[in-house]
């Protein structure tokens, strides 16, 4: 079954962040071999002239990608909001991956600043991607706000841990049940993505993971893999874990020698 | 004039946001602008009057994850 966000199908449940990668082929191939209809971009100061903001928009409008621009390293609900229109401008897309970051070390939002920012900027038309914690309250109050879809961390951002608190992330699946969820932030392994898919969330936001491995490119194709094999678990009903064995091969009609 | 753009001090002629960007050679429309913190449309560069000790960012698509 194809996952919709803000009336838009999308193609596949990886979302690729676009930072950090050895150089803009790898980057590109990246892309190519994550099968992501969409990735995650950001504006930035550039000195005269643009150049270099204008090469990197080229080459990601070359590869025929939607893109989700962020509000990375906002730290205020104004920084996001001015930022978030600027982005509109720019990248021509009323979709905003909206972050406010609450603390310089963790980065972990700020959830009471994303909420009014969500609300400022749902008010003027954008389709908000809040980038939140596994908390039941802000994820109601994001969507009172005004999205319609919710991006919890499974741990700080390029921390590379996985999923650190599975059971908060089954009772926000629980809770969020007809809301699709993205899990941003936190993953290490293509593992982890298969783990959180196979809970039932609706995709993964991954960035460092891939830029930052031995080779980028085929940990794309990794992390697609296990995105998909993780979602295919998920529509097939996992088997719960017991507490006791249960012998697989049946016990009538074994022989009996003694 | 002595402005504030993208967070280093600088003198310019031009009076409006517009003719800033044609004084520092900006080309294209892969960049965004705000002044004083607030975001300045393209339509509305030309008519944005600079100011003594006005802070302007100038910012264009960069990776982001």
């Amino acid at each position: 079954m194809a996952l919709a966000v803000y009336g838009t199908g999308l193609s596949s449940r990886l979302m690729l962040g676009t930072a950090q990668y050895p150089s803009p082929a790898v980057l590109a191939e990246a892309v190519k071999a994550s099968g992501a209809g969409i990735v995650t971009v950001s504006l930035r100061r550039e000195g005269a002239g643009g150049e270099s903001g204008g090469r990197f928009w080229a080459l990601i409008r070359e590869l025929g990608v939607r893109v989700l621009p962020n509000t990375a390293g906002c730290h205020s609900v104004k920084e996001a909001v001015t930022t978030a229109r600027m982005a509109r401008e720019v990248f021509r897309t009323d979709w905003i991956k909206l972050e406010v970051i609450g603390h310089h070390d963790t980065l972990q939002p700020d959830v009471f600043g994303l909420v009014e920012a969500a609300r400022l900027l749902a008010a003027e038309g954008f389709s908000v991607f809040p980038y939140t914690t596994d908390d039941l309250v802000v994820g109601e109050r994001l969507l009172e706000a005004g999205c319609q879809v919710l991006m919890p961390w499974c741990a700080p951002i390029g921390s590379a841990k996985g999923p650190v608190n599975i059971d908060g992330l089954k009772a926000y699946r629980a809770h969020f049940a007809d809301i699709p969820l993205i899990i941003d932030a936190g993953l290490g392994r293509p593992s982890h993505a298969a783990a959180v898919m196979e809970l039932g969330f609706d995709g993964v936001l991954l960035n460092t993971a891939v830029a930052k491995a031995g080779d980028p490119v085929r940990m794309a194709e990794a992390f697609a893999q296990a995105v998909e094999a993780g979602r295919l678990a998920f529509e097939a009903g996992p088997l719960e874990p017991r507490d006791m064995a249960v012998p697989s091969t049946p016990l009538i009609g074994r022989a009996v020698f003694s | 004039m002595k402005l504030i753009v993208n967070g280093q001090a600088l003198d310019a002629k031009a009076p409006t946001l517009a003719e800033l960007l044609a004084e520092l050679g900006y080309e294209g429309d892969w960049y965004a602008t705000a002044l004083n913190s607030e975001f300045v449309p393209a339509p509305e560069r030309a008519a944005a009057r600079l100011s003594e000790g006005d802070r302007v960012e100038i910012l264009t698509p960069r990776q982001g994850g």
